[in-house]
């Protein structure tokens, strides 16, 4: 498979002497649904900066599709859409305008660029709104916006800073679905997110980043075998005794709720099984909390004790 | 990349901006020029009677529509350039495939657009007020497009250095008006004593207003020549330090 990013010992200090990056390597190859996560100031903003040339290296070299940003900064950078985390379109001008001038800066002409802007308009459910100004949009509408206006040079890599923040629920899983089919189609997508069950249902592959240094890169598959415990809660019929669970460590939070943590090694299957025979009914059963999420904290955490 | 395009987007966004916002880019020179006209022309330029061989009417008309021409082709690129920064939306250029030079063209191109539009609107309200005579109509178009690419290009350095929106009120208010005033828009030098006849002509608006004036009128305080290598020579050095900011980011770029 071909390589769409590829970093190496990239380091960034800005002014002041604070090192962003300390010399992160991470590839990414072509067709990919990538997720890079880390906690505020980790350094996805820089790495992402970086790669669009709207923050100078300080070190380390960075390509995208094999062409170098230092040899051939323009070719490297039409192969680029970037979605940013902060809304940095004019205000005060018409969606349409917004979507046509920015295909001109990749020397799209007017024409296809009118024929685009009003298939991602639509595609978005920003049609209507197409002669009103930006500042007119509501939170949800301005991240499609944004996500429209990177597409509008159909880009092979499209890179999106948290897309998602403060946007509802069923915008952001039509968002989802929007971000799949392009992928789909062969866009390679680098995610950011704070929403950890956003990254763990779409990216295939993920890198950690912590304190400027990367501290996992795997394939999404792997790094959740590595989860050794995980949480479930459990809403029963309500009893009113104690719930006994042999070789399960268990919580009874309520007279109608359980939680338990299970190992790789034990089955739900056990769970039920001793329930039932206490005469307990399960009514649902949910994770307490995100699967990667539970991992993400564990990875941050012990790379933030080798400090 | 079709930088053909590219440039044609940046000055198409930027003649936009500039008329969908009319009242505040295109009225104002033409109310404060018809302002200058009542009390500078006709009130107390009655009074004044000749300079350089002409009415007084007549001699400030090519000095005050140069005024507009600075003022407006300066004017439209600082605080366009400076909010495209504050909303951050040149981000949206800087992202793109454009080479620099075509970012500078596209500016300056906005900002000369407007300064030439706000100077023919200015000619068109002096006609309500004085005959204009035209002496050589090349020398007025060539002047007016090259002054005010110094100005767009002046404008545009003082966006990239700007941190607020004072900053880009500061160089109009303490060195382009008082240049502009002092830069024989309303006298011709040679009214002074010779020390600071020579001290106007380290002035470079002076150069610019007496090119245009010659334009028009025939007569002139420098010589045209002259006039024509100074401006030029305004273009070369400011377009060289708008590429190398731009080119390094400075203001742009973290």
């Amino acid at each position: 498979m071909p390589i769409a990013l590829e970093i190496t010992a990239l380091q960034k200090t800005y002014k002041g002497g604070f090192q962003a990056l300390k010399g992160i390597d991470l590839t990414v190859k072509k067709g990919d649904f990538f997720a890079l996560l880390g906690p505020n100031g980790a350094g996805k903003s820089t790495t992402i900066g970086v790669i669009t040339s709207l923050v100078n290296k300080t070190s380390g070299k960075v390509k995208v599709f094999g062409i170098d940003l230092d040899e051939n900064l323009e070719k490297a950078k039409s192969f680029l859409g970037l979605v940013p985390q902060e809304f940095n379109f004019n205000q005060f001008e018409p969606l349409l305008n917004i979507l046509v001038n920015q295909a001109g800066y990749y020397g799209v002409d007017r024409k296809t660029a009118l024929q685009r802007a009003e298939k991602y308009l639509k595609q978005l459910e920003l049609w209507d709104k197409r002669h009103d100004a930006g500042r007119m949009l509501s939170g949800g509408m301005k991240r499609r916006l944004m996500i429209a206006r990177a597409l509008m040079h159909e880009p092979q890599v499209l890179i999106l800073d948290e897309p998602t923040a403060g946007v509802d629920i069923e915008v952001r899983r039509t968002m989802w679905d929007f971000l799949r089919e392009l992928n789909k189609q062969g866009v390679t997508i680098i995610l950011t997110t704070h929403y950890l069950e956003e990254a763990e249902m779409l990216c295939r592959n993920i890198a950690i980043i912590n304190h400027g240094e990367i501290v996992e890169n795997t394939d999404m598959k792997s790094l959740l075998a590595q989860l050794d415990v995980e949480s479930f809660v459990l809403d029963l019929s309500p009893i009113a005794f104690k719930i006994e669970l042999k070789g399960i460590v268990s919580r009874q939070l309520d007279d109608h709720t359980l939680e338990i943590e299970l190992t790789k090694k034990q089955t739900l299957n056990n769970v039920f099984e001793q329930l039932s025979q206490q005469q307990v009914k399960v009514l649902s059963m949910r994770n307490k909390s995100n699967r990667l999420e539970a991992l993400f904290v564990d990875l941050i955490n012990k790379s933030t004790e080798k400090k | 990349m079709n930088n053909g395009i590219a440039l044609k987007s940046i000055l198409n966004k930027e003649v936009q901006r500039f008329m969908r916002i009319w009242v505040q880019t295109l009225v104002p020179p033409a109310i404060t020029i018809s302002l200058y006209f009542i009390i500078f022309g006709s009130l107390i330029g009655s009074r004044i009677g000749e300079m350089g061989g002409f009415d007084y009417m007549s001699f400030i008309v090519p000095g005050l529509i140069m005024m507009s021409v600075i003022t407006n082709s300066y004017s439209n690129v600082a605080s366009s350039f400076f909010s495209a920064k504050w909303q951050r939306n040149v981000e949206e250029m800087l992202v793109a495939p454009v080479p620099n030079w075509v970012i500078v063209a596209g500016y300056v191109g906005g900002g000369m657009a407007r300064g030439i539009l706000v100077g023919l609107i200015v000619t068109l309200v002096s006609l309500f007020f004085v005959d204009i005579q035209i002496h050589n109509v090349w020398i007025i178009i060539a002047t007016v497009a090259l002054t005010s690419a110094v100005f767009a290009l002046g404008g545009l350095i003082n966006a990239i250095f700007a941190d607020s929106f004072d900053d880009i009120s500061i160089i109009p208010t303490f060195i382009l008006t008082p240049l502009t005033y002092l830069g024989g828009v309303f006298y011709s030098i040679s009214l002074l004593p010779e020390f600071w006849q020579d001290v106007s002509k380290v002035n470079p608006i002076v150069y610019m207003v007496n090119a245009f004036r010659y334009g028009f009128l025939g007569v002139s305080d420098v010589s045209i020549t002259t006039a024509f290598i100074v401006i030029g020579l305004f273009i070369t050095v400011l377009f060289t330090i708008a590429m190398t900011l731009i080119s390094k980011g400075i203001g742009l770029r973290s």
